[in-house]
């Protein structure tokens, strides 16, 4: 199969990453050389085979609902890309 | 002492122990080498002034109990540290300060190291050459223009050029085993679940795992023995009993069975690696194990099940950098285009390619073709070790399918990027444990490693093995500190 560059505006889209036209041309080329690679897991016939999801044999762990983290508030706050007191700003949402 | 660089992790240790060196004496030697080295580009943020005081502190009331008592160590730019700059290799991290540490960092602290900076890697530990880091490349000290391998090219770099004793790296797909091999140096990938994920900036979660990268097996042994614990911050964490790696390491493997897989001799591969892998299947006889031909069947099938799962698991781990909480914002005309502005900005060629791979393969209509099929197969790769290991004790293949490669050489083609992980990628998707560790040069006078991959939660045996064939090949790296 060959991925077209309606696919790959389709996938940015869904992945919000804009991307212009060239870019999306040489991306197109990209993913079909990478998908013709992944093609051969095609050759395996896998109808009764189990998905392997993790190799960790463990169960979630339960915990108790508490508090743990430092006061830490600030620092976290600080780091976001806008000025601010208390909040995080984004672009106006709702009209 | 005028070498002080030179020296090893536990020659290090022992010198501190003994007083014949302060932990201000070695910082300032490894800074000191590190400000000469900047041509290399291993650092991304250096933590220079915090560390002397630290070592100062330490120095005052020295305790010698720690494990890595006043030792000043580098660690791969993916480990949050708590208030020091954390960038993954991207721009859109640049100027991320974690308010938290890293589990697998911490315990390194709490055992007396001293953070000295943060190492250069891929992006998002995303490539084989550290080519795609948004900090520049990387140089190997091996030889000029040579990429130090990825994704912990930084980390290799500067603990092949002495200006860090020991570091830690991430590996999901031979990040670590890969530029291990490619500048002379250990890197051991730990099994699935032995050193906590928390607070190491995620790849692809199911794969991913931090482990120690040194200058002999030694020191690997004796940092694992550090990063390796139980973590309940992280729920794929596992319980299990770990040995004291460094202390109960032997040069006695008598009567061990190593597996050598006949599916690793892949096509196209050069003839100098076969050549060291035969030395290698030499050594251990040598060392007394028995050789045992195994089959893999699933190899080849590795690398394409990899390019689905990881990319897959990072599409998603990565929808978390949007602009809004942290890290670097482009302004749009309204939210959906900031998003969109945002990341297409804020993240390298490679990333955005891995992602959209990632956002295709889970999309609707798409999932059972590619990420079901991918973890079925993933199963089958499984299965293939779990049988081989009713009747190896561990396996025995090349690092690489190659040895360092010059910078820009392989960055237009995507694939035969990817082809470099063939032999460490299965290991990953296994869960398994790996070392690489260096066992000759090439016609080119470039180093190549052999790999060792073990049982789940028996690194002590793969790193018997490495120590008992590392005694024997003696490995000597060649570096000329060209870029002074």
């Amino acid at each position: 199969m060959t991925i077209d560059l309606k696919t790959v505006k389709h996938i940015s889209k869904l992945a919000r990453i804009s991307t212009d036209e060239k870019k999306a041309n040489k991306l197109a080329n990209d993913l079909n050389s990478i998908f013709k690679f992944i093609e051969a897991l095609n050759e395996l016939d896998t109808e009764k085979v189990e998905p392997l999801t993790s190799v960790a044999d463990t169960k979630l762990r339960l915990r108790e609902d508490k508090f743990e983290a430092n006061n830490i508030r600030d620092k976290i706050l600080k780091n976001s890309p806008d000025e601010n007191k208390d909040y995080f700003v984004v672009p106006k949402v709702v009209e | 002492m005028s070498d002080i660089t030179k020296l090893s992790l536990n020659e290090l240790i022992q010198n501190i122990r003994n007083k014949k060196l302060s932990s201000t004496e070695i910082t300032n030697s490894f800074i000191e080498r590190s400000e000469k080295s900047k041509k290399l580009n291993t650092y991304v943020t250096d933590n220079f002034s915090s560390a002397l005081e630290a070592a100062k502190i330490f120095d005052e009331k020295p305790n010698m109990d720690l494990k890595l008592p006043g030792i000043p160590i580098a660690v791969k730019d993916l480990f949050c540290t708590n208030g020091v700059r954390t960038t993954a290799g991207s721009n859109i991290l640049n100027n991320f300060i974690p308010p938290y540490e890293s589990t697998v960092t911490q315990s390194m602290w709490d055992e007396g190291a001293i953070l000295l900076g943060k190492l250069n890697c891929d992006e998002f530990a995303m490539g084989s050459s550290n080519e795609t880091s948004f900090f520049g490349n990387v140089q190997n000290p091996i030889g000029e223009n040579l990429v130090p391998g990825g994704s912990s090219g930084g980390s290799s770099a500067a603990l092949a050029a002495n200006l860090t004793p020991v570091t830690i790296g991430t590996d999901t797909g031979g990040s670590i085993r890969q530029p291990a091999s490619f500048t002379g140096t250990v890197g051991l990938k730990p099994t699935y679940g032995s050193c906590s994920r928390y607070g190491i900036v995620a790849f692809a979660s199911s794969l991913d795992q931090a482990g120690p990268m040194s200058q002999n097996v030694k020191d690997a042994a004796l940092l694992l023995e550090v990063i390796s614990k139980f973590d309940n911050k992280d729920s794929t964490s596992i319980v299990f009993k770990r040995n004291k790696y460094s202390s109960e390491l032997t040069n006695n493997i008598k009567g061990l069975k190593i597996g050598i897989p006949n599916e690793y001799r892949v096509e196209g591969m050069p003839k100098e690696i076969e050549d060291l892998w035969k030395k290698g299947i030499e050594i251990i006889k040598d060392c007394g194990a028995e050789i045992v031909d195994i089959s893999l069947p699933t190899t080849k099938y590795a690398l394409p099940t990899y390019y689905i799962v990881a990319p897959a698991e990072a599409s998603s781990n990565l929808a978390r950098y949007d602009g809004v909480k942290y890290g670097f914002r482009s302004e749009g005309e309204n939210l959906i285009d900031m998003y969109e502005k945002t990341r297409s900005e804020g993240f390298g060629e490679e990333v955005k390619r891995r992602i959209l791979i990632g956002t295709y393969v889970l999309s609707s209509g798409y999932y059972d073709a590619y990420y079901l099929k991918a973890q079925k197969v993933r199963q089958l790769i499984k299965k293939d070790f779990d049988n081989v290991y009713n009747n190896v004790d561990a396996i025995l293949t090349p690092s690489t399918p190659s040895s360092a490669f010059k910078i820009g050489e392989k960055t237009d083609d995507p694939v035969s990027m990817y082809l470099n992980d063939i032999f460490t990628v299965p290991v990953n998707l296994a869960g398994l444990p790996g070392i690489s560790i260096p066992a000759g040069i090439d016609n080119k006078g470039f180093p190549l490693g052999l790999q060792i991959i073990g049982k789940p939660f028996d690194e002590q045996t793969i790193l018997n093995i490495a120590y008992s064939m590392e005694e024997k090949i003696n490995f000597k790296n060649n570096i000329t500190d060209w870029w002074m």
